[in-house]
């Protein structure tokens, strides 16, 4: 019996020493949406991204935790003088993680694929001022513009830009073959994908040994499998109500991030009663817009006064233009030719910020004599009758993209604001590449939209990244969506 | 019986047929573009027009209707647009989850209901019998996420006697797989076997009235004879209707279950694919489970058939 | 006749809650449409008999209001089931044996093989989420029940002596049906709706839990459930209450309909499915 003991207390000791050591180099990732299948530059799905971004596949310039662009598989690079012709000088020594060599024919291959007629890249828009890409030498490649692009470094840096290789990119969606710091190793769909590291990286290598991400899309789920500490990290923690619990927590950190996700109510400008300035100004100011952070997101967020993000440099302060004043509110209707209000359909799209933040705001819109009755939809039905059909009155939706003020520009776009002067100032502004004048034209666009009033401005999207205590190297913001696995460890 | 059987095969393809037809139907006249869903808001209108060539959306309907039923009937499920394998494999990996559950759950249904149901017969009107029927009373009232909920607070959260969902798949070992599996399974089986106790003590009750038992009575077996001997065999028949129903049930009526515990199973599948439009799996896993569903109930149709000639007139 | 003690336990608790429902249209202690977020997630006070949810929202006011969209969806449902089941019931009956009575049984037997729930989504994906549809949702699967629990009672009745007479007598199927068998099986169907019913709160639940039932401001004991899930921690009663809600009013229903079978002919089997 003793001799039993023994070997049962030997037994676990050894699991655990191993269960240690497996851990220190291991991480579980949980994340809430499965990605469709693992090519980003054919899906728009930013679940794509998150798994793939930096840790598989990567581009000639990349995205940093703060925002910043930098030297991805571009080492360095030449503008011309007119700013048409960017000359790229790659990295030598980087091969995919089929053993294949990346070098400048990639490049092209990967650049004229996302912009070809016939191209299912989510984002082609990135790409439409190529007109050629020459490959000088292996390691140079030249690509030109049509007009001086004053994003183009940072479009590249974007995951639908990332480098692929003719050779495995016909089996990208399910065994995608990149050159970044980790290798895909399996999925099991509806469960987890992992990766493991990339012994032959060009770069610094990644300390974890290998990384699974799972898909928990359900947030009670999300809560338990954090709790059980059947996963390390949730990325992406979709029920803000749980943070102050974790917080107290000694065994967890909590991160709050910022993202690109301006969350908006949309308005139908193309429509009554929204094409009337007034009543869209009467909208904003019956907006409360702390009531909204505090009771959907549970205070994480920051309100914004126009489609700008207020971690930006560039971001001026505007809500003071739409601040909460339900008198002005119905005084603005009346003066409209709405003194009883009006009747208007809001469609909210699944995420949380949308059907919470909507019933808040239509209890808040109440309040002034408007009656919005909400329609719940999903994803495929909201990108059909609210995003397709502009079949809507009021909308709520995060625009995630970096940097993407330039919706505004687009007349058929879901909230159909037209107004040439804006349209222009973008046009001017895509031409413009110094860095002095561009910060002052987005001061300007940004000034004209809050004026008009073309959207309930919310609040800036927050991101909570639960994690053991002691993991580092977590990105904290969210530049773009990417789960950036290359600096993880555990301490 | 050659007539009965001819009659039941002819109404057993029909029933196939109408299926398959509703099921396209009614798929088809979902709102929403696949294309459209997977390249999202910023997608220009040339590119979703190309993914939806490429996916043969373009089509015309009676076209695609006649291209999914003959590839059915060979075996080829499609290609799911999201995913871009194969819909028959799909199935296979996540029946090999679905199916396990259902099993399980059954199996602790059975062993919940067939002593309780018993133990309840034998002490009629008596405590252990109004006590084991308000317990099922309780049984078919709770509904079964919320009795999910509570289970994971209790063995996931506080105890840690298990992970709070998730499948580490059959790969990971036998016994990691059922782990992962008791608590979805407990979750399933409570109101059916809540429902089972019931089906059997009444089934129970009526074979005791029945004259054949008074018969073995009369013969000299005690009550407790004649309960075993005789009357749990026949009592089995309808019991054994009720699992055959209930375990189409647990296949496909697990949606809120996988949901809540995350668990890669065929509920899921078919929300999910809803969700994101990926039609063909929709279309595809719908006519598989229906199809499933009609051909066990014609198979025990033509059992029962051939084991007792009354019914083949049709009652 | 005894009122059998379930018959009176499943009655009362039925009512409470029914109660509840008829009490809503005229007065809950406390608007739902207000929203009152500083007041949120607030134990029971006597400002609040069961407290406050997430949105400062009253929970007895919420819990009537629940109610009334539970009883209303089963209700209904439960409506179309005998509406379009029982017909279909008798003329099968009537027709036994024949082509008419084959299609309308391998039809109820292909509704029978649909898995409900996906049908239910996918009604919803097409029409729209709401109570409007679930109600349908619901209903389209309450038809096969009560028509083949209708035949079933029906054909036993056909047999009978004085359905033999009236049929001599030259009385057609039809009213023979109605005017014979009806209300002999009447009680059977009464049984069997309260049965359909309880069922028909725990499918508007499971409905509303994945969001596809009553849509905000509309109240609804399912939606309450997942909106609470996660608080269930910080604050139990949230996700307790209208838990609890449904497995009483359900209990009570099922308690009532085991009462009234016995009450009203104890050799009466009734059909669970």
């Amino acid at each position: 019996m003793k001799l039993l003991t023994t070997m049962m207390l030997a037994g676990s000791a050894a699991m655990l020493a191993t269960g240690a050591l497996a851990q220190n180099t291991h991480i579980d990732v949980a994340m809430q949406l499965e990605p469709p299948n693992l090519d980003p530059t054919g899906g728009a799905a930013q679940a794509i991204d998150s798994v793939v971004y930096s840790n598989i596949f990567e581009g000639l310039t990349r995205f940093m935790s703060d925002g910043s662009v930098v030297p991805g598989l571009a080492e360095r690079w030449d503008i011309s003088d007119d700013g048409l012709v960017y000359t790229f000088h790659l990295r030598s020594g980087v091969t995919f993680h089929d053993g294949t060599s990346m070098d400048a024919e990639d490049v092209k291959f990967s650049l004229d694929r996302a912009r070809a007629e016939d191209s299912t890249n989510a984002q082609k828009g990135l790409f439409a001022n190529i007109t050629d890409v020459t490959v000088i030498d292996p390691l140079t490649v030249q690509v030109t513009l049509s007009v001086p692009t004053g994003s183009f470094l940072f479009n590249m840096a974007w995951g639908d830009a990332v480098i692929v290789a003719p050779e495995s990119i016909g089996t990208a969606a399910t065994n995608p073959v990149g050159t970044g710091a980790f290798v895909f190793q399996d999925w099991v769909q509806g469960d987890h994908i992992s990766i493991a590291r990339n012994p032959g990286y060009w770069g610094t290598p990644a300390v974890l040994e290998s990384v699974t991400f799972r898909f928990i899309s359900d947030p009670t789920a999300a809560y338990a499998a954090l709790m059980a500490e059947d996963v390390d990290v949730f990325a992406g923690y979709p029920a803000p109500e749980n943070v102050p619990q974790f917080e107290a927590d000694p065994r967890f950190q909590v991160l709050i991030g910022n993202t690109e996700g301006e969350t908006i109510l949309a308005m139908n400008n193309g429509a009554e009663p929204f094409n009337n300035r007034l009543v869209r100004k009467a909208v904003a100011h019956a907006i409360d817009r702390q009531a909204i952070i505090d009771g959907a997101m549970y205070g994480m967020g920051t309100p914004i006064g126009t489609h700008f993000a207020p971690h930006n440099p560039d971001y001026i302060d505007l809500t003071g233009l739409s601040n909460y004043d339900p008198e002005l509110s119905r005084q603005l209707l009346a003066e409209a030719g709405y003194p009883d209000g009006f009747d208007t359909v809001m469609t909210l799209p699944p995420p949380s910020y949308a059907r919470r933040g909507g019933e808040i705001i239509a209890a808040q819109l109440r309040e002034v004599g408007i009656n919005a009755e909400i329609q719940n939809q999903e994803w495929a039905q909201w990108l059909e009758v609210t995003f397709g059909g502009h079949d809507y009155g009021l909308t709520i939706v995060s625009h995630t993209e970096p940097m993407d003020i330039g919706i505004y520009a687009n007349p058929g776009y879901y909230f159909q604001y037209d107004n040439p002067d804006f349209q222009k100032l973008m046009a001017t502004l895509n031409q413009t590449t110094e860095p002095a004048a561009r910060s002052d034209l987005l001061k300007q666009a940004q000034t004209i939209i809050a004026e008009d009033y073309v959207n309930g401005y919310l609040f800036e999207l927050a991101i909570p990244t639960i994690a053991r205590a002691g993991i580092e190297g977590l990105w904290l913001n969210q530049p773009t969506a990417a789960i950036d696995m290359t600096a993880v460890s555990w301490p | 019986m050659i007539r009965y059987m001819i009659g039941r095969v002819t109404s057993l393809c029909l029933s196939l047929v109408v299926a398959s037809m509703v099921i396209f139907t009614v798929v088809e006249i979902v709102p929403g573009d696949p294309a459209a869903y997977m390249l999202g808001v910023n997608a220009r209108p040339d590119t979703i027009a190309a993914l939806r060539t490429e996916l043969g959306l373009d089509l015309p309907t009676a076209q695609r209707y006649v291209a999914w039923v003959t590839g059915m009937l060979q075996g080829d499920f499609g290609t799911s647009y999201t995913y871009r394998t194969p819909v028959s494999q799909m199935v296979a990996d996540r029946i090999a989850v679905s199916l396990p559950l259902a099993l399980l759950a059954l199996a602790i249904t059975v062993v919940i209901a067939f002593p309780a149901g018993i133990y309840a017969a034998s002490h009629r009107g008596r405590t252990g019998d109004l006590g084991v029927m308000g317990a099922t009373q309780l049984g078919i009232a709770v509904p079964n996420f919320w009795f999910a909920m509570i289970l994971v607070l209790i063995f996931a959260i506080k105890l840690r006697w298990v992970s709070a969902g998730g499948f580490p798949g059959w790969d990971a070992g036998l016994f990691k797989g059922l782990k992962a599996l008791i608590l979805p399974a407990f979750a399933l089986a409570l109101p059916q076997a809540a429902i089972l106790t019931r089906v059997m003590r009444s089934s129970l009750l009526d074979m005791l009235n029945e004259d054949f038992i008074r018969t073995a009575r009369a013969k000299g077996l005690s009550r407790r004879q004649a309960l075993w001997r005789h009357a749990v065999r026949n009592a089995l028949i309808p019991v054994l209707t009720i699992i055959g129903l209930q375990f189409s049930f647990l296949l496909a009526g697990g949606i809120v279950i996988e949901q809540v515990f995350f668990l890669p199973g065929m509920g899921r599948l078919i929300f999910q694919a809803i969700s994101s439009r990926d039609l063909i799996v929709v279309e595809s896993v719908v006519m598989l489970l229906i199809a499933s569903v009609i051909i066990v109930n014609f198979a025990v149709d033509l059992a029962y058939a051939a084991v007792d000639p009354r019914l083949r007139t049709g009652a | 006749m005894r009122m059998p003690r379930s018959l009176i336990l499943g009655s009362l608790l039925t009512m409470v809650f029914a109660g509840g429902a008829l009490l809503s249209f005229i007065w809950t202690p406390y608007d739902i449409e207000t929203l009152a977020i500083p007041q949120r997630l607030q134990t029971p006070t006597g400002a609040h008999w069961l407290g406050t949810d997430q949105l400062g929202r009253d929970i007895v006011s919420m819990i009537m209001m629940g109610a009334r969209t539970s009883i209303a969806v089963a209700l209904l449902a439960v409506g179309i089931g005998i509406c379009l089941g029982v017909p279909l019931g008798l003329v099968a009956a009537a027709r036994r044996g024949s082509m008419l009575d084959e299609v309308i049984m391998r039809g109820n037997d292909l509704i029978f093989a649909f898995p409900s729930l996906v049908i239910a989504i996918l009604i919803t994906a097409v029409f729209g989420a709401g109570a409007t549809n679930a109600i349908i949702a619901i209903g389209i699967f309450n038809i096969p029940v009560f028509a083949r629990v209708t035949r079933g009672a029906a054909l036993s009745f056909w047999s009978r002596d004085f359905i033999l007479a009236a049929r001599v007598a030259g009385k057609s199927p039809a009213r023979i049906s109605v005017e014979h068998i009806l209300p002999n099986i009447a009680n059977l169907l009464i049984v069997q709706s309260t049965i359909q019913f309880s069922l028909g709160i725990l499918a508007e639940a499971a409905l509303s839990y994945i969001g596809l039932g009553a849509q905000p401001p509309t109240a609804s004991w399912g939606r309450m459930l997942a909106d609470a899930q996660t608080l269930a921690s910080i604050a139990p009663h949230v996700a307790l209450v209208p838990g609890l809600a449904i497995v009483f009013t359900v209990l009570g229903l099922n308690l009532m309909g085991d009462g009234l079978r016995d009450l009203l002919d104890p050799r009466i089997r009734v059909a669970r499915t």
